[in-house]
C-alpha cells in the first residue's frame, strides 16, 4: 500500500487537513476522507462536470485533480455556497425555476453557475450555454437550468 | 413573429375543474437538500467498517468460461473476500418479475454473474471486497480466467442469419405463443392482425415502404449504479442503493439469494436518474454475497465504463414499415416488421413497440410482426417508452413521405387518420378518451407551425404514443396535532414526484402543500409499491395518496360527528380544509382546529391506501415541431427551434411536467443526432466514456418550448395520464423529417450524425 501524504487546504473558508494516497483524486478526498459528499462522481474522467468545485478561484473537475495537488489551495464546494441557512440566489433560482429533476448534476451546475456570474454578471443565453457546456444534465434538457441562471443573474444584480 | 412574442410554456386545458393545489407550481419538498449538496444518493452512503467492492468483467463478447482462478486476488493484502457465480444458491428455473418484464431466475442470475459463458464484453464474472476501492481494483486484475472465445453476433440481422453463432443452447423460438423447439437466437415471434391486410393494400392508390435501422443507445443517467449491502448475523439483509424500485430490488434479492422476502430490507437512497435503466439489480446481489462472506457492509459503485458495458441499454433495431393510402391520404393498410435486440438474454421491448407503432392512427387493416432476438451485447432494459421511439422513427418518416408525395400538410394527413376514443388499436385494446387529435391541433395552431421555417432550414414534425402503466402503489398519511401531515410512500423520486404526490393529498384535505411532509421510505415501512417507471408514479402513487387522504377525511368526519359535535356524519362535509355542518351554520372547524383536538377526542388519525388502478390507465400522445439547419460542408445539424406538445391529462405540477417534456425531447435529440454504442467487430464498445458517447450539452440546444395539452383521463381522480415517456417517442422521426426537408435525403439509419448525413447525399 503506498504511503500517505499530509495535505493542508482551506475548504469553504475553513482550514482542513487530511492524509491521502498519491493516487487519490481530490474528488475522492473530498467525499471519502473529508466527508463532503455533495460533490458527485458521474464519470471520473472529467466529462460530466458533476464533481465541479472551485479551486483558487477557478472551476475544476475535482476527479482530474489529485488530492496532493490541493496542498495550500483554497477550495469551494457546494456545501459552501449557501450562507448558513440562507440559500445563495443561484440555489433559490434553481428551486423556484424547477431547474433540477434527479438532482445529481445540480451541485456541479450551481458551482459552475456561481463562477459564471462572478465572472460575467450579465450573461447572454449563449454565454450561459457555453459556460455550462462542461456540465451534463440528462433530466432537464437544460431549458430550466438556463432560465434559473438568467433569473439568478437578475436577483444578484438587484441585491 | 419572433420566439419572444408568444408564451414559451403554455397549458391548454379542456377541463373546467377548479383546484387549489393541483396545477400550481410549488417549490419541491426535497429541493433545499438537493441544491445544497445535503441529499444523500447511493454512493454517498457510509457505514462503520465499510468495505469496497469491484467487479471483474469479461474482455470478450462471447466465450465459454473454462476456469476462474481467484487465488492470487484473495492473497492480496487488504482483500477480504472474492465471490463468483458458484456463490449464488442454485434453484429451479422459475419466472420472476423484475419490475417491467418477466425473466427466468437462471438468466437473471447469469446476467449478474456469468457461470458457464460470457455473453457480452463487460459481463460480470467475479466480485472482490477490499478495504478500499483501489485495492479491490488491483485484486480484480489478479483474477485469472481461461476462455474459449466464440464468434459474437452483434445485430439482429447477424443473429437471425442461418448458421449464426448461438448464444444459448437452451433457447428455443416461441412462435405466436407456441414453443417450436428450434434452438436459435430468436426468443420470440409475436404478431398482431387487424382486418384484411391484402384487401387493404389492394384498395391503396399509393404504397410507401422503407427499411430502417437504429443502434443501441444508453439511458445516460449521470449517477452510475451503486449499492451497499449489510448481511447481519441475524440473517437480515439491509441494502442501500439508488434504484427505481426498492421492492424490485428486495424481491430480486430474495429470489437470487434464496431467502425470505421478510429478511430483506431495501432502503432507497436518492437516485441520480434512471429512465428505466435502474429498474433491475446488478451490483446489489454481489455486494450482499460479499457482505455475507465478510460480515461487513460492502459498497459497490460502477464506473462509467461499467455502466455503459455492464448495465442495460435500449436496443438497436431493424424495421420495415409499409403503408398504403388512397388519393386523399386515408390509410387503407399498414404493415410493420420489427426485430429488436434483446441483448444477451431474451426480453427486448418489441412487444411495447408493437403496441405503439401505429397507435396514433385509426387503421382498418394492419399486420404487425415482432421478433425478440438475443445478441452479444448487454441485456437491454427499459429506456423511456422502450421500443416506441424506434417504431415511430419508421412510421412517422413513412407518414412524412406520404404527405410530401400527396401534397398534403403533414399535420392534416395525421388528423385525417387520427386515433380517437373508440379506435381499436392493432394489438387489440380500444382507446378510451385520448388526446391525439388535441395534440395535433395544438401543434397546427402553434406560432411555431404558423410561421414558415426560416430560409435554409428544414422543418419536420412527428407524433408518438406511450400507453402508460398502473401497477401497485401504497401511501400512508399521519395527521399531526398542528394540522400538518406526514405522508410516506414507496416510489423513489427521480424528478419531483414526492411533491406531485403530496399535492394530490393536499388537494383532498384542503391544506397547503407546504403542510405536507412527504417521504420515500424503505421496504419495511410501506406497502408494496412497484417501480418508478412506465409513467405510473404521479398517476398510481398519486392515486394512493388521494385514497389515503380520503381515508383520513372519512375518519375525521366520523370523529367530529360522533365525539365532537354529536351529529349525524351524513350532515358533515369537509371542503377546502373546512369542516362544516350542512344543517347548522354555527358548527364549523378548520382542519388545524380539528388536529389540535384530535388527541383528546380519541387519539391520532392516520389513513392508508394500497391501490392498483389498472382500469384507469390513460395513454399519452406527444408531438414535436423542429426546425434545423444542416451545414452542407460538414453535415453538422444545428437545431434552431424545438416545440414539444404533450397530453398530460391533468398537469399536477406543470413545472415538472414541462421538465419531463424538455428532458425527453433532449434525450430524443441526442439519440437522433449522436448517440450510439459504436461497436467494433469483436463486440467491444469503442466509445464507453462520456467524451465519446456524445450526449447533448447545453451548448448544442435551443430552448425547448412546451405546450401541455390537458385532455383529462376519466380514469384518474384528477385526470392524470402520466407524462414521463411519450415525449421521447417523436423526436427521432421529427428530426429525420426535418433533415429530409433540409437536404432532400431520407435518413433511414440512426444516428443521423455528420458522417451519415454526408454519406446520404447522393
Amino acid at each position: 500500500m503506498p504511503g500517505k501524504t499530509y495535505v493542508q487546504t482551506t475548504i469553504n473558508g475553513e482550514p482542513v487537513d487530511f492524509l491521502c494516497e498519491p493516487r487519490q483524486s481530490l474528488l475522492e478526498c473530498l467525499r471519502d476522507i473529508v466527508g463532503l459528499t455533495g460533490t458527485k462522481e458521474g464519470c471520473n474522467d472529467g466529462n460530466c462536470g458533476a464533481c465541479t468545485v472551485e479551486m483558487d478561484g477557478r472551476i475544476v473537475t475535482s476527479c482530474l485533480v489529485l488530492g496532493v495537488e490541493a496542498e495550500g489551495a483554497s477550495i469551494e464546494t457546494i456545501e459552501g455556497v449557501a450562507d448558513g441557512s440562507n440559500l445563495h440566489p443561484i440555489q433559490a433560482a434553481f428551486l423556484e425555476n424547477a431547474a433540477l429533476q434527479c438532482g445529481i448534476c445540480t451541485p456541479g451546475f450551481i458551482v459552475a453557475s456561481k463562477s459564471l456570474l462572478e465572472n460575467n454578471p450579465n450573461p447572454s443565453e449563449h454565454d450561459i450555454r457555453f459556460w455550462l457546456a462542461n456540465n451534463l444534465c440528462r433530466c432537464t434538457g437544460y431549458d430550466k437550468i438556463v432560465r434559473a441562471v438568467q433569473d439568478a443573474a437578475k436577483r444578484m444584480q438587484e441585491a | 413573429m419572433t420566439t419572444a412574442d408568444y408564451e414559451r410554456n403554455k397549458v391548454l386545458s379542456s377541463s373546467d375543474e377548479h383546484y387549489r393545489v393541483v396545477g400550481t407550481r410549488p417549490v419541491r419538498h426535497d429541493g433545499a437538500d438537493k441544491v445544497t449538496g445535503r441529499a444523500l444518493y447511493g454512493a454517498d452512503f457510509d457505514a462503520a467498517g465499510l468495505l469496497h467492492g469491484k467487479i471483474l468483467r469479461s474482455p470478450h463478447a462471447h466465450a465459454k468460461i473454462i476456469s476462474i482462478d481467484t487465488s492470487r486476488a484473495e492473497k492480496l493484502e487488504g482483500v477480504k473476500a472474492v465471490v463468483t457465480a458458484i456463490d449464488f444458491p442454485k434453484s429451479d428455473k422459475m419466472v420472476v418479475g423484475t419490475g417491467d418484464e418477466a425473466t427466468t431466475l437462471e438468466w437473471l442470475r447469469d446476467n449478474i454473474m456469468a457461470s458457464t459463458k460470457v455473453l457480452y464484453k463487460g459481463h460480470a464474472l467475479a466480485g472482490v471486497a477490499a478495504v478500499n476501492p483501489h485495492i479491490a481494483e488491483q485484486a480484480v486484475e489478479l483474477i485469472e480466467v481461461d476462455y474459449d472465445v466464440l464468434p459474437p453476433v452483434l445485430t439482429t440481422q447477424e443473429a437471425m442469419a442461418e448458421g449464426a453463432s448461438l448464444l444459448h443452447d437452451s433457447l428455443t423460438t416461441e412462435e405466436l405463443g407456441h414453443d417450436t423447439g428450434k434452438v436459435s437466437n430468436v426468443a420470440e415471434h409475436i404478431q398482431h392482425v387487424k382486418g384484411d391486410i391484402d384487401k387493404g393494400f389492394e384498395e391503396a392508390v399509393e404504397i410507401f415502404e422503407r427499411e430502417f435501422n437504429t443502434k443501441t443507445v444508453h439511458q445516460g443517467y449521470i449517477e452510475p449504479h451503486n449499492g451497499t449491502a449489510l448481511w447481519g448475523p441475524d440473517g437480515r439483509l439491509h441494502v442501500w442503493c439508488s434504484t427505481q424500485g426498492a421492492f424490485v430490488v428486495r424481491d430480486s434479492l430474495a429470489d437470487l439469494l434464496g431467502i425470505p422476502i421478510s429478511k430483506v430490507r431495501v432502503i432507497p437512497m436518492e437516485i441520480g436518474g434512471g429512465f428505466g435503466g435502474k429498474i433491475p439489480v446488478y451490483v446489489e446481489p454481489v455486494a450482499a454475497l460479499l457482505s455475507k462472506k465478510t460480515g461487513s457492509p460492502v459498497k459497490i459503485v460502477m464506473s462509467r465504463k461499467d455502466t455503459f458495458e455492464g448495465s442495460g441499454p435500449t436496443p438497436g433495431s431493424n424495421l420495415k414499415i409499409k403503408i398504403g393510402v388512397t388519393k386523399d391520404g386515408t390509410i387503407t393498410a399498414a404493415k410493420a416488421w420489427m426485430a429488436m435486440e434483446a441483448g444477451a438474454y431474451p426480453g427486448s421491448p418489441v412487444g411495447a413497440a408493437a403496441m405503439c407503432v401505429f397507435a396514433a392512427y385509426d387503421i382498418e387493416n394492419a399486420l404487425i410482426d415482432g421478433y425478440d432476438v438475443v445478441v452479444n451485447k448487454p441485456k437491454t432494459q427499459a429506456y423511456r417508452a422502450p421500443g416506441a421511439p424506434n417504431a415511430a422513427f419508421g412510421t412517422e418518416q413513412v407518414m412524412d413521405e406520404i404527405a410530401e408525395k400527396l401534397g398534403i400538410d403533414p399535420i392534416e394527413l395525421r388528423l385525417k387518420n387520427v386515433a380517437k376514443e373508440g379506435t381499436r388499436r392493432v394489438d387489440g385494446p380500444v382507446f378510451k378518451r385520448i388526446g391525439c387529435k388535441e395534440v395535433l391541433e395544438a401543434m397546427r395552431d402553434h406560432p411555431h407551425y404558423q410561421t414558415p421555417a426560416p430560409e435554409n432550414q428544414g422543418r419536420g414534425i412527428a407524433i408518438g404514443f406511450w400507453f402508460n402503466i398502473a401497477l401497485d402503489s401504497a401511501c400512508n398519511i399521519a395527521v399531526n396535532s398542528d394540522g400538518t401531515i406526514n405522508l410516506t410512500e414507496g416510489s423513489t423520486d427521480i424528478g419531483g414526484s414526492r411533491t406531485s404526490i403530496a399535492m394530490q393529498a393536499a388537494e383532498v384535505l384542503g391544506i397547503p402543500v407546504e403542510d405536507v411532509s412527504p417521504s420515500v421510505v424503505d421496504t419495511d415501512t410501506i406497502g408494496f409499491t412497484a417501480v418508478t417507471g412506465g409513467s405510473r408514479t404521479t398517476y398510481a402513487t398519486g392515486w394512493a395518496a388521494y385514497k389515503a387522504a380520503e381515508d383520513v377525511k372519512k375518519q375525521i368526519i366520523a370523529r367530529v360527528a360522533d365525539v365532537i359535535w354529536g351529529i349525524d356524519a351524513a350532515n358533515i362535509k369537509m371542503e377546502d380544509g373546512l369542516i362544516t355542518s350542512k344543517t347548522d351554520s354555527e358548527l364549523k372547524m378548520t382542519f388545524k382546529e380539528f388536529a389540535s383536538q384530535m388527541g383528546d377526542t380519541g387519539g391520532g388519525i392516520s389513513g392508508q391506501a394500497s391501490v392498483k388502478p389498472e382500469e384507469g390507465i390513460g395513454g399519452s400522445f406527444c408531438g414535436n415541431i423542429v426546425d434545423l439547419k444542416v451545414d452542407p460542408e460538414t453535415g453538422k445539424t444545428s437545431i434552431s427551434r424545438f416545440t414539444c406538445v404533450q397530453d398530460a391529462g391533468k398537469a399536477i405540477h406543470p413545472d415538472y411536467v414541462e421538465g419531463q417534456m424538455q428532458g425527453g425531447s433532449v434525450q430524443g435529440i441526442g439519440w437522433a443526432l449522436n448517440e450510439e454504442y459504436f461497436m467494433s467487430e469483436d463486440g467491444t464498445m469503442d466509445n464507453s466514456s462520456l467524451l465519446d458517447y456524445r450526449m447533448p450539452t447545453a451548448l448544442d440546444l435551443p430552448m425547448i418550448d412546451t405546450v401541455i395539452v390537458e385532455v383529462p383521463n376519466p380514469g384518474h381522480p384528477f385526470g392524470v395520464r402520466g407524462v414521463g415517456e411519450a415525449n421521447i417517442v417523436p423526436p427521432l422521426a421529427a428530426i429525420a423529417n426535418a433533415i429530409s426537408a433540409a437536404t432532400g435525403n431520407r435518413m433511414t439509419d440512426m444516428p443521423m450524425n455528420s458522417g451519415s448525413i454526408m454519406a446520404s447525399d447522393s
